[in-house]
């Protein structure tokens, strides 16, 4: 009976997930996903042994509101940090699931009665514990990163990755150590170093890197849940905790390739460490630039036909969503046809962007992504670039010796015009220079992206 | 506690006398009918997740910080026992991190997906 629950819990996560191939379809699969949930919940709540109600309804309660609390007030801006602290709880909580039944064996029915564990379950609770710890404590370190707490710059020493593979020598030696004689010692050691593993894995990797990072952690909240259900031999973590898993791997998978990296070039970490070293400060203003007002770019909009709205993190940084909204309603009014290109990598997360302009109120259905969006720009009269450098840079095309390289780009380079609205001059992640700055079809319009879009707007009306 | 049947299975076997390779011939081992089950899982996964728009990326992430404290099963089933020892600590406090997570999560999710409007 408990059994069959799970079946059907387990196929309406399925179908939350499903519900997000389209907007419509996902309010309903995000229903059955809360319903799904509920039911394992119940179904678990009513299993024979389960006996210490008050206490567990008072830790879903206080969890729960806390959990509301947070995600009524949390801004859209600061979502990549809400769902890295997520991701560690998840992590600490698989931690204390598996230190409870490290201590207590015999209740979970993995010991004989003896209080030896079988050696299967010693495995699965080795992997459950190390995946749990470092998604634990990597997520912190993701969050305290993307929160402000620490600083974003990639921290770099002599001998890391020799420390890191020493330590994850030790926590597999030890985890080894654990599951031939089930010694507490060479379990704590394990976790200790598994959380320590956890915080220098993260530290060296910079902030535009964290697209990546947060997706990956999401994997491994997932890897870590299921670890947990292999140990309770419980089938609804076992299949929620793949479906978490796969997914997380697939939008790694995804931002590394928007970003033209291997997964382990990134884990490697440092990348964006010497922005200013890359290219020279002095080269950068010596090569003429047009620049224009906000006058000169609203009379260039609005005596064009289409118009591609490039929007990058700048933009969300500026706050300047809702002032881009009625920029373009009134653009829209007047005829001209408007549509924004987003770069997968184009926020602080997997689709953060389309989620920041969505808030704004700008419909979802003018927002087109980069692989949609590509073929239309030789079709169109301005490109409006909004807070975003490298993600245009046409040396991803061009220059085989450019870091960037392959890595795929918005052509905005072959719309008829193309308006820049950037505060300076300066370089962006990758610390390139940008072509497309200096070409004769380029303005400049030096200002913040929000009041840029006001006297856009101004000069319009 | 484990609540697959199958424990119950090797409990049975262990009292009757068998040794697990006898059990085995008669049903499968329960480990390999779990890693089953995730291997299939996987591939399920897979192949939704490769269907969610990339403008929805966002919320796959936040719902899947919900699904994933789906662990919350394990942490009740660690809490069970009304006696309190580190062992139901433990399970209590794990019970509590889930449900910041799940109703966190999904409602963080439910309020995005909210905001994606189609032009009117």
């Amino acid at each position: 009976m408990t059994e069959l629950a799970y079946l059907v819990a387990a196929i309406l996560v399925i179908l939350a997930l499903k519900g997000l191939s389209s907007p419509e379809s996902a309010r309903r699969g995000n229903m059955f996903g809360m319903l799904g949930m509920g039911i394992a919940v119940l179904v678990t709540l009513q299993m024979s042994g389960i006996e210490n109600y008050t206490w567990i309804l008072v830790a879903i309660a206080t969890g729960g509101l806390i959990g509301g609390v947070a995600a009524k007030k949390v801004p859209m801006t600061d979502m990549p940090q809400m769902v890295a602290f997520m991701h560690s709880l998840v992590g600490l909580a698989a931690v204390c699931i598996a230190v409870s039944a490290f201590s207590n064996p015999v209740a979970y029915g993995i010991a004989a009665a003896d209080g030896m564990m079988h050696l299967a379950s010693r495995i699965e609770l080795f992997l459950g514990t190390f995946i749990g710890a470092i998604t634990f404590t990597a997520s912190l370190v993701a969050f305290g990163k993307l929160q402000g707490l620490l600083s974003g710059s990639p921290l770099t020493f002599k001998g890391q990755h020799f420390l890191n593979l020493a330590l994850g020598i030790i926590m597999i030696g030890a985890g080894v150590l654990f599951c031939v004689d089930q010694s507490a010692t060479a379990f704590f050691l394990m976790l200790a170093v598994a959380m320590v593993l956890g915080v220098l894995l993260i530290v060296p990797i910079g902030g535009a890197d964290m697209p990546v990072i947060v997706s990956m952690l999401n994997s491994y909240s997932g890897w870590a849940a299921a670890g947990i259900g292999f140990t309770l031999g419980n089938n609804m973590l076992i299949i929620a905790g793949a479906l978490v898993g796969s997914s997380g791997a697939i939008l790694s998978y995804i931002m590394c390739k928007a970003m033209n990296r291997s997964l382990f070039n990134v884990l490697l970490g440092g990348f964006g460490s010497d922005v200013s070293a890359a290219s020279g400060g002095a080269v950068i203003g010596e090569r003429p630039v047009k620049s224009g007002s906000a006058e000169d770019a609203a009379f260039l909009l609005t005596n064009a036909r289409s118009v591609i709205i490039i929007p990058g993190y700048g933009l969300a940084v500026a706050r300047a969503q809702h002032a881009l909204k009625e920029l373009v309603e009134v653009l829209q009014a007047k005829g001209v046809k408007v549509r924004f290109g987003i770069h997968p990598v184009a926020g602080r997360m997997p689709g953060h962007m389309n989620v920041l302009l969505a808030e704004a109120d700008v419909p979802y259905d003018i927002v087109e992504e980069m692989d949609e969006i590509n073929p239309e720009f030789s079709d169109t009269d301005v490109a409006l670039i909004i807070g975003a450098n490298d993600v245009v840079n046409p040396a991803a095309k061009t220059d085989s010796s450019s870091p960037i390289y392959g890595m795929p780009i918005l052509e905005a380079t072959k719309a008829a015009h193309i308006l820049v609205v950037k505060r300076s001059l300066s370089v962006g992640y990758a610390g390139l220079d940008n072509d497309l700055f200096y070409m004769d079809k380029t303005m400049m319009i030096f200002d913040d992206a929000k009041k840029a879009c006001e006297a856009m707007l101004h000069a319009i009306e | 506690m484990c609540n697959s049947g199958s424990c119950d299975l090797i409990a049975h076997a262990h009292a009757a006398g068998l040794n697990e390779n006898t059990m085995n011939a008669a049903s499968a081992d329960p480990v390999i009918l779990s890693f089953t089950v995730f291997v299939l899982a996987i591939f399920v996964g897979y192949h939704v997740v490769w269907n969610v728009t990339p403008a929805l990326h966002t919320p796959l992430m936040s719902v899947t910080n919900a699904i994933s404290s789906i662990i919350i099963v394990g942490a009740i089933i660690a809490s069970g026992p009304v006696e309190m020892n580190l062992a139901t600590v433990l399970g209590l406090i794990a019970v509590g991190l889930a449900s910041v997570n799940i109703f966190g999560g999904f409602m963080v999710t439910q309020r995005m997906l909210a905001m994606f409007k189609k032009r009117s």
